[in-house]
């Protein structure tokens, strides 16, 4: 614990808002920062998971502890409707209460004896957990980095994708994709790459695959796409970004009954073991609302509210580029990704901040890589990312 | 539409054969093959080109490797399942796992269906919350349960229940701390601790774990350690009213108990789950007790009295004054965990649990408690009468009944397969439970007369 260097990234932006909101009590800050969800979730999903409370104060309805690794239904459904024909099995399902706790889960699974490989920038939790599990060397103020870790450039340069020739071996692999600060779908080239090499080196992908729902273009949307992807990853998911569950809490993990340890003990069995132990399953009402979100009408209703989100995208995307900035992302991932070249992130952020009240996330929150770029989050409601867009455009012109 | 269908046609090619192997750990020369958990080899036919199953180069975890068998309680639903398998005209009695079966009431259901109608609304959609919880219902847990206790809004932090809690403590404290359990105690914590390192190797001729103190608690110490003969260690994991004996410690055996973690420099780990089933004036917080506020964390839950345990709520107190040796305070590092490894309970669980400390949620809450209470007085009376000795019941919903000289797995099996009622073998929550039962009394009433009338049919 004592290695972490500051607060996790989102509690500290949280906090930012807050003084900004305090020194300027009537501005109207608009919260482009912290990836929260806004949009109301559909009511055939609530619907569902009020009708599941209710029950709950009936006899014949009322259920108490549910399996750890979910409900067989919830499992089936994620299995047929989303992975569709790739051979994943309900029973290698394991429904959560959201990524960040999967990744946790998964390090608690993994040990301290472990290294990993991040992208850089990327999602700070794999980092984070990664430290406080004790896989990690200390933090060094000059790179900005963790010892121990193996941080993989993503830039426009390498078109967001590691250079794998010139990535050192490590156990695991966090990738994440589309990715979450880049916005960046890997294609699938580079994810058979990503499985050749992690095959070869013997190394466990966990491939986060929480943004999948954004694809626009034929970027694959799991790490099963790829042939051969079954014996070295794990992947984690989520139906925050998906179905505006970010307060609800839900996700799951996928974990191939193929993926072996090096003694040949399949890690499905270890992360059951997790699961049962640290763990009491994802709770019911949120599973109910999970398997809604999974039939056809509520598959269409969620993805109106994911298609509202990118037209966001496309948007700030749009407003940015007439501006003369380099953008990133925005057309498989809610976020755009924005170059300020020779500026500070957190001097751009804060400049952001204090002439238009818009919260963005300075890019070195996500690592050393993201220097000099700012994310921005698509999730608002339409009228705010508007007048996001004409306060950007008077600033930035 | 969001779907993962692959065009991809090479797909087939890569599911490769299932080979099965009997597990163990390579590195460990000493590691038996168990029994209980072998998996069956399933061999899948493959084409002709396949080559042998890849294994990554990723050591498993050798802490995972230590861990004896399952999780206890997903063995005893595989136990009760077959049993139901092999006799599918049983009527199956389940006073085994501490699952909740009475109906939420319903001022407590409107609460949660409130707020899952709310976020399909603009005014109401809430997305991330914040990590620590809900501050209305922080501060009702603060203000029902630690009311003149000086417990503040700010020292609670919402879960989604005890178990995770359990191991996000575990993780804050890292692999190097030692820790004391009361034997026998609820498995998480001695299993929470082996995953992280803590201990050392299981060993089979004391059923224990090396490096973890054990702290016999039996009817000849009235369930009570003997702190003179207990070693120090950093964390203490003690649960009151206890899962499984069911007994609530007193005030003076707490205020021995916390001044034994003052002069050891301990942390007090107190589960207070239980707390609302105590009928006596055994504390239910351990910060009841002078100075606890200074080595103590509790955690507790909505599980067995609100009936979450589907639901998903609980909930940790890390007071300000709680440091660690450098000063530090133990709440912040704490608040890192929930922040980083954690996103907070179901913001519709959070709803259901400000229900529940409504008025009439306390109310609705206390009949349901009453009603298991009940069962529990029934189920006791039973064996009472039957002759054995029985233990717990008062103050908790677990009644643990003496075999003395019996292996309590076999009293298990003979029970269950002469009277078809799942109960929980004593030796599964540590040595000391061997030679005890534990029988749940969280059932309809009609489930617990009958299983009563099997129990006296077979013991009379």
């Amino acid at each position: 614990m004592e290695k972490l260097r500051n607060g996790y990234l989102f509690p500290e932006i949280a906090m930012r808002e807050l003084e900004h909101m305090k020194k300027y009590p009537t501005a109207k800050v608009i919260s482009l920062g912290i990836g929260d969800t806004t949009e109301p979730i559909p009511d055939v999903v609530t619907s569902s998971m009020a009708n599941h409370a209710r029950r709950l104060s009936t006899v014949e309805g009322y259920r108490g502890y549910g399996a750890e690794q979910g409900n067989k239904a919830l499992r089936k459904a994620i299995a047929e409707t989303l992975y569709g024909d790739l051979p994943i099995k309900d029973t290698e399902i394991f429904v959560s209460d959201g990524s960040q706790c999967d990744i946790s889960r998964l390090q608690l699974l993994l040990g301290s004896n472990v290294t990993i490989a991040v992208q850089d920038p990327t999602f700070p939790a794999y980092i984070d957990s990664s430290v406080i599990i004790g896989q990690t060397g200390d933090f060094q103020d000059e790179t900005g980095k963790y010892q121990n870790i193996e941080y993989m450039p993503c830039r426009p340069q390498n078109n967001f994708f590691p250079d794998l020739t010139t990535t050192a071996t490590t156990d695991v692999i966090f990738i994440c994709s589309p990715n979450n600060p880049t916005g960046h779908a890997a294609s699938r080239k580079q994810l058979e790459q990503l499985v050749e090499f992690a095959r070869a080196n013997g190394s466990i992908i966990i491939f986060d695959s929480a943004y999948a729902a954004y694809v626009t273009d034929d970027s694959p949307r799991s790490i099963f796409e790829i042939p051969g992807a079954r014996e070295v990853a794990i992947e984690i998911s989520s139906f925050s970004k998906f179905a505006g569950f970010t307060g609800v809490r839900l996700g799951w993990t996928v974990v191939p009954d193929e993926l072996l340890f090096s003694n040949g003990f399949p890690v499905i069995k270890d992360f059951n073991r997790i699961v049962c132990t640290c763990f009491n399953g994802a709770s019911s009402v949120a599973q109910a609302g999970g398997l809604a979100c999974l039939s056809s009408d509520g598959l269409m209703a969620v993805q109106s509210v994911v298609d509202y989100y990118k037209e966001n995208a496309k948007i700030l995307g749009d407003t940015f580029t007439s501006l003369g900035l380099d953008v990133y992302g925005g057309i498989n991932a809610p976020y755009a990704w924005v170059h300020f070249p020779g500026m500070k992130s957190w001097d751009v952020f804060t400049e952001l901040l204090e002439k238009t009240h818009i919260i963005t996330v300075p890019g070195c929150g996500f690592g050393p890589g993201g220097e000099e770029h700012i994310r921005v989050s698509a999730f608002g409601h339409r009228e705010c990312i508007l007048e996001a867009s004409r306060r950007l455009k008077s600033l930035l012109s | 539409m969001y779907s993962l269908m692959s065009s991809s046609p090479s797909i087939s090619s890569s599911s490769s054969s299932f080979v099965g192997q009997t597990h163990f750990d390579s590195r460990n020369p000493n590691a038996r093959l168990p029994t209980k958990d072998s998996w069956i080899c399933k061999c899948v036919s493959t084409p002709p080109t396949e080559t042998t199953a890849h294994m990554t180069k990723v050591s498993r975890n050798a802490n995972m490797a230590k861990l004896k068998a399952g999780y206890l309680f997903p063995e005893i639903a595989r136990r009760r399942s077959a049993h139901m398998l092999k006799y599918p005209d049983a009527q199956v009695i389940s006073l085994g796992i501490g699952d909740t079966t009475e109906p939420i009431p319903e001022v407590i259901i409107s609460g949660l269906a409130k707020k899952a109608h709310a976020l399909s609304t603009l005014e109401g959609y809430s997305g991330y919350g914040a990590e620590q919880g809900e501050k209305q219902l922080r501060a009702a847990i603060a203000s029902t349960y630690y009311a003149d206790l000086s417990i503040e809004e700010s020292d609670i932090f919402v879960s989604d229940g005890a178990k995770s809690d359990i191991s996000h403590l575990q993780v804050m404290f890292g692999s190097n701390v030692t820790m004391a359990v009361q034997d026998p105690s609820y498995p998480a914590y001695v299993d929470s601790s082996v995953i992280l390192g803590q201990t050392g190797q299981f060993q089979k001729d004391v059923e224990k774990y090396g490096k973890i103190e054990y702290m016999k608690c039996n009817p000849e110490n009235g369930f009570f350690p003997d702190l003179s003969t207990v070693s120090r260690t950093d964390i203490i994991f003690f649960c009151s009213p206890n899962n499984p004996t069911g007994n609530a410690a007193t005030r003076e055996q707490l205020t021995r108990l916390v001044q034994f973690a003052k002069d050891n420099g301990s942390i007090l780990v107190y589960d207070s789950g239980y707390a609302m089933f105590i009928s006596d004036d055994s504390p239910r917080s351990i910060f009841e007790i002078p100075g606890a506020k200074e080595v103590a964390i509790e955690v507790s839950s909505f599980s067995k009295h609100a009936g979450f345990t589907g639901v998903r709520l609980g909930w940790t107190v890390v007071p300000k004054e709680l440091l660690y040796s450098d000063g530090f305070p133990v709440a912040k590092d704490f608040n890192r965990i929930v922040c980083t490894t954690f996103n907070v309970a179901s913001n519709i669980s959070q709803a259901g649990g400000l229900a529940c400390l409504s008025p009439e949620g306390l109310e609705g809450m206390h009949k349901v408690v009453s009603f298991y209470k009940e069962n529990t007085n029934i189920i006791m009376e039973t064996f009472i009468s039957l002759g054995f000795s029985v233990y717990g019941g008062k103050n908790s919903p677990y009644v643990w009944v003496h075999f003395p000289g019996q292996s309590s797995w076999d009293v298990f099996s003979e029970i269950l397969g002469k009277t078809h009622v799942v109960t929980t073998p004593g030796s599964g929550f540590g040595p000391a439970g061997d030679g005890f039962i534990r029988v749940c009394a969280f059932g309809h009433r009609g489930n617990v007369l009958e299983a009563c009338k099997r129990f006296k049919q077979l013991y009379k």
